[in-house]
């Protein structure tokens, strides 16, 4: 029974990517070169010590933005604004870390807590619409993402710019020496050789993966969570059990703020120590892939922010080597994310079948056949 | 001489994973006749009749048409050989007219341009001849419920069917549109179409049928002459045996009352009036019925009970407390158990696990709740007690609540409230939808309980669950309280009288 929970558990995503790399070697033999070849290329560059920290450090942001939308998928509330609530967090929060001058420890998690505030307020103001307003969220963070933006573009020319900067290309000061976050080259190295070209393993993994124990946690051991998952599941049967749906929204967009907060951060306080106009953009709408591969589970979200994160550090050597365009790389994660879509579907009826089968027979009363059939099935 | 058969299935079986729907069932259906298919909730009648309408596929047996050996395995085939179905739910496009709905998917083309004359003209022709009065012109939007069918059956006809099945076609209907139906079926008939009717309301099925055939837990019981049989017969043969009868026990009540409303109105979503200036109390160990044709206000009722709905005027007491103004959490903490007329739609969350099931609604307090914390081990021991208390059929409390049978759903839902000891219970159709087995284990316990000192506000619309369980019984009729009746001298045809506000013979009711 475990055993082969487990095993249909892993068919859904293996299956998807097998499917993924079939379409791809398609498109790949389209375009005149050996698909073996360049899969292989890919792989053994992949597997370079400098390339699996690249991966890591590609995939925290990406795990972040991904947990950040799966909060709002828990209870179908599909916060598409991740993309401007990390903007604007980064924003903020590195601007607020440059003023401020703390011992190392408190002068990060200030500038932790500043993005998750500005994150959680920005997707607020779309839950707080979406509640009095009747405003369906997808409306409200598109058009939020675009005002995110332009408040980015106001900000930074007006009052957050550096104003020593004479370049043309707009920053804000510099996070201070105690604002950083250190890296982990250290450990990582005392476990393997060290690491060549001035790779660093960022720190910030180590939010990352507190940040996916806390949503685990928070899902499936507090009233909260419960409340939150239940109504994504059942939205009448959570109201008439007592939970608020209003509230429920709000409380949702503001945890899912926070964590879209955290996405831009290992980049401020890892690598550039300051925003500028060079900030990766993006992330959002990847986390929004990343959590549809992993299936809102903290873990699928880990299997797919390695994943998208791992495709993208070892894609540049096919350009190098001339194989193919890394574009495609684009197409395998774009054709990643559909075949895992619709293997879980699959999967899920498989089990749901299987399910009714096993209680059926488990249950099996010879009396009252006709009236014992699962609900789910046509009814009588 | 018997006339020929029109259709005839011969050891019709299918099963479902695990159950089976219909075990060797037979059925001939003369042409020419109203033959009715009856059975309680699970018989296996609509499944059936979904074979015949190539919707499903049977494992085994065998259907001739016509004489004919025939398996189809769409709709699509099972028109061409003419037979057609008036569903239950109808299938219309509101926002077309009636000529638009009746031709859609298979519009008479001339010149590849759909020929609205021809179709104008055959629909006309159509309507004379069967005496159904049609309009082609209107929209399906304005029409009633009656005329929808109406619109429904000529779909059907004007796919040339010859024979017609009809899904509980009177359920949706008021009793005068219940006439006409059957003024149509009648013409139908007279014009040499077979109809096929599916129903379990016995009196209209005697009023109508010329050939009854009863179903049971899938398997054919007996066919029968309308003309041979009584209601009460037929009524033994669809449970098989004596009807089980919630009886009245008497017992003392409280003159403690548990929820009292006063001069409660809210508003429908239809910006309407739901509740109109209700006052009601329910007594500690009371079961106070609430009969009514459904939709006169009864889920408001129980929505503003729950603090689902805002009240527009008047107050909720609840245990000497005025809660108008509570959040449906806290009257739930309070005390107040809810048992949904609809347990997908509010009872349960079909894809977790039944521990997770049997928490919704109490989550909040022990021992599902420890603090802010899910107690898991709590709920889990909860859980397990629950699912041996009530006889829930389950491999465990891992188990999806969508795999358990419809009885064993219901039984989980009453048993999580029931477990949670609470003040007040709204029990709304408990036993809607499930065997008779489960019917009687809940009204056995719905009668226990309520010994126990807990009051139970019973919504239903089998007259007789109403009359054998409660202790006092209310009407409810366009959002009112439109009467009070003591069921021990209450028969379901004054019920029923109450029901639709026709006058009421014998005398006033007691008050």
């Amino acid at each position: 029974m475990t055993g082969r929970r487990i095993l249909m558990a892993l068919a859904a995503p293996v299956s998807a990517f097998a499917f993924s790399v079939l379409i791809s070697s398609a498109v790949l033999i389209a375009v005149g070169t050996n698909p073996i070849d360049a899969w292989a290329e890919m792989l053994s560059f992949g597997m370079r010590l400098e390339t699996l920290v690249e991966t890591s450090n590609r995939a925290t942001p990406l795990y972040l933005a991904g947990i950040a939308v799966a909060i709002g998928f828990r209870m179908n509330l599909f916060n598409i604004g991740v993309e401007g609530q990390y903007t604007i967090a980064a924003l903020l929060a590195a601007s607020a870390g440059a003023a401020v001058s703390l011992p190392a420890p408190l002068h990060i998690l200030f500038i932790i807590i500043v993005a998750m505030i500005v994150g959680s307020l920005f997707s607020g103001v779309a839950g707080y619409l979406k509640v009095t307003r009747g405003v369906h969220e997808v409306i409200s963070t598109i058009m939020l993402n675009a005002i995110a933006w332009a408040m980015v573009g106001y900000l930074m020319r007006t009052w957050l710019a550096d104003p020593n900067d004479t370049t043309l290309n707009l920053k804000t000061r510099e996070i201070a020496e105690s604002g950083r976050f250190p890296n982990l080259n250290g450990i990582l190295q005392t476990f393997t050789r060290d690491i060549k070209g001035g790779r660093e393993l960022g720190g910030f993994i180590i939010i990352a993966v507190i940040a996916g124990i806390v949503f685990h946690l928070y899902l499936t051991r507090t009233r909260s969570g419960y409340d939150l998952r239940i109504t994504g599941l059942n939205p009448f049967a959570a109201e008439a059990s007592g939970v608020d749906p209003k509230a429920t929204v709000v409380r949702a967009m503001l945890l899912s703020g926070a964590v879209a907060g955290l996405i831009g951060l290992p980049e401020i306080l890892g690598d550039d120590f300051k925003y500028d106009l060079s900030f990766t953009k993006g992330l959002g709408f990847a986390g929004i892939a990343v959590a549809l591969i992993g299936r809102n589970h903290p873990a699928g979200i880990a299997v797919g922010a390695l994943l998208f994160g791992w495709l993208d550090s070892a894609a540049p050597i096919l350009d190098v080597r001339g194989d193919a365009p890394r574009e495609i790389v684009s197409i395998l994660q774009g054709v990643v994310v559909l075949s895992a879509v619709v293997a879980y579907e699959v999967a899920s009826r498989a089990r749901q079948t299987q399910e009714a089968r096993d209680t059926a027979i488990a249950t099996a009363a010879p009396t009252d056949t006709g009236s014992d059939k699962p609900e789910g099935e046509a009814g009588a | 001489m018997p006339p020929a058969t029109a259709v005839e299935l011969t050891g019709i079986t299918k099963r479902f994973p695990g159950v089976i729907a219909n075990d060797d069932v037979h059925i001939r259906v003369a042409e020419g006749e109203i033959h009715a298919v009856v059975g309680e909730n699970g018989a296996g009648k609509s499944t059936l009749m979904k074979i015949l309408y190539g919707m499903l596929v049977p494992d085994e047996g065998q259907m001739t048409v016509g004489g004919e050996v025939v398996s189809f395995s769409s709709p699509g085939e099972a028109i061409d050989r003419g037979i057609g179905m008036v569903h239950q739910h109808f299938m219309l496009a509101d926002n077309l007219t009636v000529m638009e709905n009746v031709i859609l998917g298979a519009e008479p083309l001339r010149r590849g341009a759909i020929d609205l004359d021809a179709a104008r003209a055959s629909l006309e022709k159509l309507g004379a001849s069967y005496g159904l009065d049609i309009h082609p012109d209107d929209m399906v939007e304005t029409l009633e419920v009656g005329e929808r069918q109406r619109v429904e059956i000529i779909k059907v006809l004007y796919r040339g069917a010859r024979i017609l099945i009809l899904d509980e076609p009177t359920a949706v209907l008021v009793p005068q549109e219940v006439e006409e139906l059957f003024r149509n079926l009648r013409e139908l008939k007279a014009q040499g179409h077979t109809i096929i009717f599916i129903d379990h309301k016995l009196t209209e099925v005697l009023a109508i049928a010329d050939t009854i055939t009863v179903l049971r837990a899938g398997r054919t019981v007996t066919t029968v002459d309308a003309g041979d049989v009584t209601a009460q017969e037929l009524a033994e043969l669809m449970i098989g045996g004596d009807l089980p009868s919630p009886s009245t026990t008497t017992h003392q009540i409280d003159d403690h009352v548990t929820l009292s409303l006063a001069g409660v109105t809210v508003t429908g979503d239809d910006q309407r009036e739901a509740l109109s200036d209700v006052d009601l109390a329910i007594h500690r160990g009371e079961i106070l019925g609430v009969a009514g044709v459904e939709g006169n206000g009864q889920g408001e009722l129980i929505e503003a009970i729950l603090g689902l709905r805002q009240l527009a005027g008047g107050s909720l007491t609840f245990n000497g407390e005025d809660i108008s103004e509570w959040p449906v959490r806290r009257r739930r903490e309070s005390g107040i158990g809810y048992v949904p007329e609809d347990r997908h739609r509010r009872g349960l969350l079909l894809d977790a696990p039944l521990w997770e099931n049997a928490m919704l609604g109490h989550q909040t307090v022990e021992p599902f709740a420890k603090g802010s914390l899910i107690d898991r081990a709590g709920a889990r021991n909860a859980t397990e007690a629950i699912v041996s208390r009530f006889d829930i059929r389950t491999p465990g409390i891992d188990t999806t609540a969508r795999s358990l049978s419809g009885g064993n759903q219901q039984k989980l839902v009453i048993g999580r409230e029931i477990a949670a000891n609470p003040l007040l219970l709204i029990a709304a159709h408990p036993t809607r939808g499930i065997d008779v087995g489960a019917q009687a284990a809940v009204w056995e316990e719905l009668r226990r309980v309520r010994t126990k000192g807990l009051s139970v506000l019973l919504i239903s619309a089998d007259l007789h669950e109403l009359i054998g369980l409660a202790d006092r019984l209310v009407v409810m009729l366009g959002g009112k309280v439109v009467a009070e009746l003591d069921p021990a001298d209450t028969t379901p045809r004054l019920l029923g009288s109450h029901m639709t506000g026709a006058d009421v013979e014998n005398g006033e009711p007691a008050q």
